[in-house]
């Protein structure tokens, strides 16, 4: 099954409370998927500094003098905030992704969960609530985040199978259903040189992304083509650096709600997710079309029903 | 009237309450408090009991019912009146997919949109939608009425058995075996009783009938693949 959320902040004096509020929404949606949760938050720490989500099994040893070392080869300062097997690494603006690169030479054993201005990514084997509190989760503020809560099929529960999976600077993907074509899609990625390291369907979506992006394709018209070259079932929520975006394959069996009020965008698996929101009550609530990508977007006045650029 | 806040007192417990209803029960009237998109609010009902539910729900709202009236007055998700029996049930906002799926009689009123799947494969079920209603509604449909006061999605009535579908407005496109028919003053007839029986302010001469064409009964080796 799996459960997906997301929230789009309009209204700032809400920005505080954007991580007690996705992860109750996650919360909600255990019963969808008990295996692995993820969430990814997006927030502005500072103007001047890029970051780097990364985790390791044995953090102890992995982040001890790691900042210093990505901080020689960037040849700028950099700071690493430990949280639990995740850490954020703050790095000077505009170098997240050639510090990702670094990484993979300084150290190859810890794995980089996402890079970028704003996004960080945390996710792991559990259940929503142990994994919320687990990286503080609450207690964190943004401008916007999606969440998943996983029940596997198509590879194992692993950390590295957890959703969000990152799929280029600022930019994320949550996904329920099942991919029918990955394994001869992933061949066709891994020859066009992109990397994907495990097994999991939604990966390999995510690696698509990618890959159409680095083509020159723009987020919605990675998203548009995912409609006739991915074969299964999804409906994805992706994160961007100023908004999210929402996907359903042409059959859209998969549950998907969605609401609006002045304060928030907010996307559910079932309204169940969205009905401790303030204001839900009043809110515009409706059900995504299917084959149609939506955009939100902090960049300009919001507007449900817009299609992608 | 009995009130049962769900959100205090759990779903168990209500449909277990409800369950409890004999045919000559003096507890009629029931108002569902909190329902907070539960899941299997009112299911399995078989008594003459009208039931209220103040908000919106999740799946399977009111299925299987046998003879009672369910009234949601919010959003249904996924399956509502799902298999329903005999009654009522009537939706004041939208259902998701599949609503009134299998289902063998009763009345299904939807007084927003219907999502994918409407109706699919009912087995004499009427179902009136008020909005629009999605893609490949009315799927394998075998026997009773849906009604489309606004437009059908892609791929209507595919498949078709004996159902009659009636729409107001556009069609995006008919399903395999899927044809416009004549309406005839029969037709006209049950479209008013029906139209009026689901509070539609809409006339029978506005709207197209569908059914099949009969084409898939037999094998045709032209059909196979």
């Amino acid at each position: 099954m799996c459960g997906i959320v997301g929230l789009f902040l309009k209204d700032r004096a809400l920005e505080p409370h954007l991580g007690a509020l996705l992860t109750d929404m996650l919360i909600t949606m255990t019963d969808r998927g008990p295996d692995s949760a993820g969430i990814a938050i997006y927030r502005a720490d500072a103007e001047s500094r890029s970051k780097l989500t990364i985790q390791a099994e044995d953090g102890d040893t992995a982040f001890t003098g790691l900042g210093d070392k990505i901080a020689a080869a960037l040849g700028g300062s950099v700071t690493l905030s430990r949280n639990d097997t995740h850490a954020v690494l703050h790095v000077p603006a505009g170098q997240a992704e050639e510090a990702r690169r670094k990484m993979r030479d300084i150290a190859p054993d810890v794995r980089v969960m996402s890079f970028g201005d704003t996004l960080e990514i945390y996710k792991e084997v559990g259940l929503p609530k142990d994994v919320a509190a687990r990286f503080n989760i609450p207690s964190m503020s943004g401008t916007h985040g999606i969440g998943h809560t996983r029940m596997a099929t198509e590879s194992a529960v692993t950390t590295m199978g957890a959703h969000p999976f990152n799929t280029g600077s600022d930019q994320c993907l949550v996904h329920n259903g099942s991919l029918s074509n990955h394994n001869s899609l992933r061949r066709k990625l891994q020859r066009e040189g992109i990397h994907i390291e495990t097994m999991n369907d939604t990966e390999v979506g995510a690696a698509y992304l990618t890959w159409k992006m680095q083509n020159g394709a723009t987020l919605g018209e990675a998203l548009e083509a995912s409609l006739d070259d991915l074969d299964g079932f999804f409906n994805f929520v992706v994160g961007t650096k100023d908004g999210f975006g929402v996907v359903r394959d042409p059959i859209a069996c998969k549950p998907a709600v969605m609401a609006e009020t002045d304060q928030f965008v907010a996307f559910g698996s079932e309204y169940r997710a969205l009905v401790n929101l303030p204001g839900i009550d009043d809110a515009k609530v409706w059900e995504p079309e299917p084959a149609t990508v939506y955009f939100w977007s902090h960049e300009e006045t919001p507007k449900p029903n817009k299609k992608a650029a | 009237m009995q009130t049962y806040d769900l959100d205090a007192s759990g779903l168990r417990g209500l449909n277990a309450a409800l369950h409890a209803q004999a045919k000559d029960t003096n507890q009629t009237t029931w108002e569902i408090v909190n329902p907070k998109g539960s899941h299997a609010v009112a299911v399995g009902l078989d008594a003459p009991i009208e039931v209220t539910v103040k908000g919106s729900t999740g799946y399977y709202t009111a299925g299987m019912n046998k003879q009672a009236t369910v009234n949601v007055q919010g959003s249904a998700g996924p399956g509502v009146a799902e298999n329903m029996m005999s009654g009522t049930v009537i939706i004041e906002g939208d259902a998701s997919q599949y609503a009134g799926a299998t289902g063998h009689g009763g009345l299904l009123v939807i007084k927003g949109n219907a999502s994918s799947r409407c109706g699919i494969s009912m087995k004499g079920i009427d179902i009136v939608v008020h909005g629009n209603v999605g893609h490949m509604s009315a799927f394998m449909a075998q026997s009773g009425n849906l009604v489309v006061c606004g437009d059908a999605g892609d791929a209507l009535g595919d498949s078709i058995y004996e159902a009659r579908l009636f729409v107001r407005g556009s069609v995006k496109s008919l399903g395999a075996d899927c044809v416009e028919k004549e309406m005839r003053p029969e037709h006209l007839e049950l479209l008013r009783d029906l139209l009026e029986r689901a509070g539609a302010d809409a006339k029978p001469e506005e709207f197209k009938r569908y059914g099949s064409a009969r084409q898939l009964y037999n094998f045709k080796v032209d059909n196979a693949y």
